[in-house]
């Protein structure tokens, strides 16, 4: 993926599709040249958002851009669903609330690991959460 | 599913947690460490997550899970050779492994045990 707007897409139908998620995101993160900690913290977030579009949107996809701002370039992972939605957007980003009896961290706490971050959905017309992460210049 | 080494070495059950974890497989785990604490009568548990490159809230719940079903039934569970991002990672999704021994290595992890050091303020 050398040039900005290149993207690909992976499916998110079952568990197994959440590590193949990682693995990607994983490679294109190192191949950008990504810290092991920002690495860390992109995979991460995929495999929480992964989870989530895996378990609450009944399977859905990833597409993954590089994206670019000028002399910056970024990982842009796009995670969408056409499942039930999220009927309360502002609850589901409040630490520690949970639809599962989860510890109720992953929206909010995927917030904070990535550099942007946006939530849409509604009830009924599923989900799609969109992140970001900026590569620092040395 | 791949599933979770874990070799006895005197009284202590080592589990050695892949770099990359499955969800059913550290369910899996969970249980299989119970069951073997209670069949076999272990006296501690290290989860060693020095290959892990990603704990996330799901993984972290089943760990925080693992030392308190195991201390139930008579066993220490210390989380052994987590990765700095790991643990950077961890701090900021707010997830901090609360009630949960750590320790840098195995060696570590067992002579503190087998000293007893600490341990009122080790207490899950």
């Amino acid at each position: 993926m050398p040039t900005p707007g290149a993207s690909e897409t992976v499916p998110l139908a079952g568990s197994d599709d959440v590590v193949r998620a990682r693995h990607r995101v994983r490679a294109l993160a190192i191949e950008l040249g990504f810290d092991l900690v920002a690495q860390t913290r992109i995979v991460t977030a995929t495999s929480e958002l992964a989870r989530n579009t895996h378990l609450h949107g009944g399977g859905g996809r990833l597409t993954i851009t590089l994206v670019a701002d000028g002399p910056r370039r970024g990982l842009q992972l796009e995670f969408s669903d056409d499942g039930p939605g999220i009927p309360d957007l502002d609850l589901a980003l409040t630490d520690g609330w949970s639809s599962r009896g989860g510890l109720g961290l992953g929206l909010s706490g995927t917030k904070r690991l990535m550099d942007g971050f946006t939530l849409e959905s509604r009830p009924g017309e599923g989900t799609r959460v969109e992140v970001v992460q900026w590569l620092k210049r040395r | 599913m791949t599933t979770v080494p874990v070799v006895r070495i005197r009284n202590a059950l080592v589990a050695a947690m892949q770099e990359d974890i499955e969800d059913r497989s550290a369910l899996e785990l969970a249980d299989r460490l119970a069951n073997e604490v209670a069949a076999n009568g272990a006296s501690m548990v290290l989860l060693d997550v020095s290959a892990a490159q990603v704990v996330d809230s799901f993984i972290s719940r089943v760990i925080v899970d693992i030392a308190r079903v195991c201390r139930l039934l008579g066993a220490q569970v210390t989380v052994v050779g987590m990765r700095p991002a790991v643990a950077i990672t961890l701090v900021e999704l707010g997830l901090t492994l609360d009630g949960v021994r750590t320790a840098l290595t195995i060696d570590d992890a067992m002579t503190a045990l087998e000293d007893g050091a600490g341990a009122d303020a080790w207490r899950v």
